[in-house]
């Protein structure tokens, strides 16, 4: 008996050295991992081919004229100019609509509204349920509300950003309470028990801190309308355009749909310029990710 | 009291098995000169009465304790007294709390104006993410107030909190550099940059160590010279260094409704309470029998 262990007390019999049974180095923990791995693997490989054969086959027009010409019938001269801008216009315009709103919708929910109210619960459930509505539903209800108010050309930049805003509203307005809802109750507090008033707290203390989970949701939002075709299909945006869009009446096209176009000619080449502007897309993505984690990153709080 | 105060009688009128023993030391004639006031407080979260008609008063310059077990409602006493109860949902006071003879909760007063009067440093150090000097000129830039010279103010409090020769030289960086008792020491600088007339302090010391509590401690009765304080705190001996009056809270248990509620037991000074304590259940608790 060791000297150590005190008279009564229980010491266990055997050695903690070796394997513990159900540990991790047990076969099952090292199967699960295996399968872990492997689940990794397949979706890094499906992405990875992706991109590698999309680059293969569109390298040979993912050249200067993919981007300051416009689209024509011959494809050696086409380029995707209109959709370029378009794109940027639309998502512009749509950042325009939903940011506001929607940070203001999330701070009220989250900051202001009685939470036990059931209209305010209605109202919540309904955010999570719209974030999840396909998009091409936006795109109906924008077309009907249109029509209902008696727009007659549907395929313009204001009608394309309202439908995409309303697709991203729900996201945005979730990423807003989840950011508010990082920072600690004791800032509001130590705020409030200072003299301040809940708009100065707000202002000053809870949005500052959750401007970088804000932004980077709200970053990713965007980069989810960027890729989105179906509601602006829907629409009425597949058109050939030769012109670039000028304001918010203006007739558009964007990338997703200028790829769609040209990947349902029947010429090869056209497949080609699909494939170059489809990697433009990507690496805009790419680029709003990368703010995204750049944001995030850089101004993310410790609490 | 010669307004008439809704409360009374309502213990009876519910058939509340509580018992209330009178405090023997409650705005007993030694407290000349009061600056708050309970009378018959309740306090309500929905319908739990998380307190049960506490009356005492609190001496200008004077360190007030609460103490008592864990639900005994103190805390929850301690944030009716500036109001920072409003911000929970459901919760409610009765009765009577006046700052200078004037009811806080009356209509026309501004819980704001009341915050900025009675200020709060609580459990947790909980400094802004932001320099050291924007910490303490927060308060100073929302309310309001024009200071001659705001480099002046910031020296100041921090000076009264004790911390202006350990944060001299790095007034422009991030708060959370500073270790757990200079954050709770620079919340205490924060809160007496607004100029309260009152300090609530909610177990200020729990998450710090002795070294830290201890300066926390000789603060509080530096400060007190100039300030009102009220402090929550589990640790008796804390009390019992630095208060100059004690109340001891219990939780009891309702009858018909089963549910537990914070009354006051005793109030009185801290030489009394720790000493020769009127109440059983006083002297049980101070001296570790129970809670």
């Amino acid at each position: 008996m060791s000297v150590f262990a005190p008279i009564g007390r229980h010491v266990g019999e055997g050695t903690i050295r070796g394997r513990a049974r159900g540990g991790d180095s047990s076969a099952s923990s090292i199967l699960f991992l295996g399968v872990l791995w492997l689940s990794l693997f397949l979706a890094f490989a499906f992405l990875v081919t992706l991109i590698v054969t999309t680059v293969i086959e569109g390298s040979p027009r993912l050249n200067a004229l993919l981007l300051t010409e416009f689209p024509a019938s011959r494809p050696e001269e086409a380029g995707a100019r209109p959709a370029i801008l378009g794109s940027m216009m639309v998502i512009g315009f749509t950042a325009l609509l939903t940011l506001p709103l929607g940070i203001a919708a999330g701070v009220h929910l989250e900051e202001f509204s009685d939470r036990n109210h059931w209209w305010n619960r209605i109202v919540e459930l309904n955010v999570q349920n719209l974030a999840a509505v396909p998009s091409i539903v936006y795109g109906l209800l924008t077309l009907g509300a249109l029509s209902a108010i008696g727009v007659k050309d549907k395929n313009i930049v204001i009608a394309g950003a309202t439908a995409l805003s309303l697709l991203i509203l729900p996201v945005i307005i979730i990423v807003t309470r989840e950011a508010l809802r990082g920072v600690p109750i004791e800032i509001r507090q130590g705020s409030l028990a200072l003299g301040a008033t809940s708009l100065q707290t707000l202002f000053r203390q809870t949005l500052p801190s959750a401007v970088p989970g804000i932004a980077t949701g709200s970053i990713l939002a965007l980069s989810r309308a960027l890729g989105e075709a179906a509601p602006l299909l829907i629409l009425g945006a597949l058109v050939f355009v030769s012109f670039d869009p000028n304001g918010l009446l203006s007739g558009y096209t964007t990338l997703p749909i200028q790829i769609f176009n040209w990947t349902g000619r029947p010429q090869e080449e056209f497949h080609v310029l699909a494939a170059a502007a489809s990697i433009l897309l990507l690496i805009l993505l790419l680029a709003m990710n990368a703010i995204a984690i750049v944001i995030r990153n850089r101004y993310q709080k410790r609490w | 009291m010669s307004n008439t105060n809704p409360t009374e009688h309502r213990l009876s009128d519910e058939g509340s098995a509580v018992k209330i023993t009178p405090a023997a030391g409650a705005a007993s004639s030694s407290i000349v000169d009061p600056v708050l006031e309970c009378d018959n407080v309740d306090v309500f979260y929905g319908n739990f009465r998380a307190v049960t008609d506490v009356s005492m008063d609190f001496g200008i310059n004077e360190i007030t304790a609460l103490i008592g077990p864990s639900g005994c409602g103190k805390s929850t006493l301690l944030r009716s007294l500036n109001r920072m109860n409003d911000l929970v949902d459901g919760a409610r006071v009765t009765g009577r709390i006046s700052f200078q003879g004037e009811d806080i909760y009356g209509p026309d007063v501004d819980a704001i104006e009341v915050r900025r009067r009675i200020g709060m440093v609580f459990q947790k150090p909980n400094p802004f993410p932001k320099s050291i000097y924007d910490n303490i000129a927060y308060g100073p830039r929302v309310i309001g107030m024009k200071p001659s010279n705001l480099d002046d103010l910031v020296e100041e409090a921090l000076t009264k909190a004790a911390l202006w020769d350990e944060v001299k030289d790095k007034l422009k960086q991030s708060a959370f550099g500073l270790s757990g008792g200079q954050q709770q020491r620079l919340c205490i600088a924060r809160t007496i940059a607004v100029k309260p007339d009152i300090i609530l302090m909610d177990e200020p010391c729990s998450a710090l160590d002795p070294i830290a509590t201890m300066r926390i401690e000789d603060l509080m009765v530096e400060l007190k010279k100039d300030y009102t304080i009220v402090i929550v705190t589990h640790n008796m001996q804390q009390a019992a260094r630095v208060a100059d009056r004690t109340a001891f809270f219990t939780a009891l248990a309702d009858d018909t409704t089963g549910n537990r509620t914070g009354v006051l037991v005793e109030y009185d000074t801290t030489t009394k309470i720790f000493e020769d304590p009127s109440d059983q259940r006083t002297e049980d608790y101070i001296s570790g029998r129970f809670g």
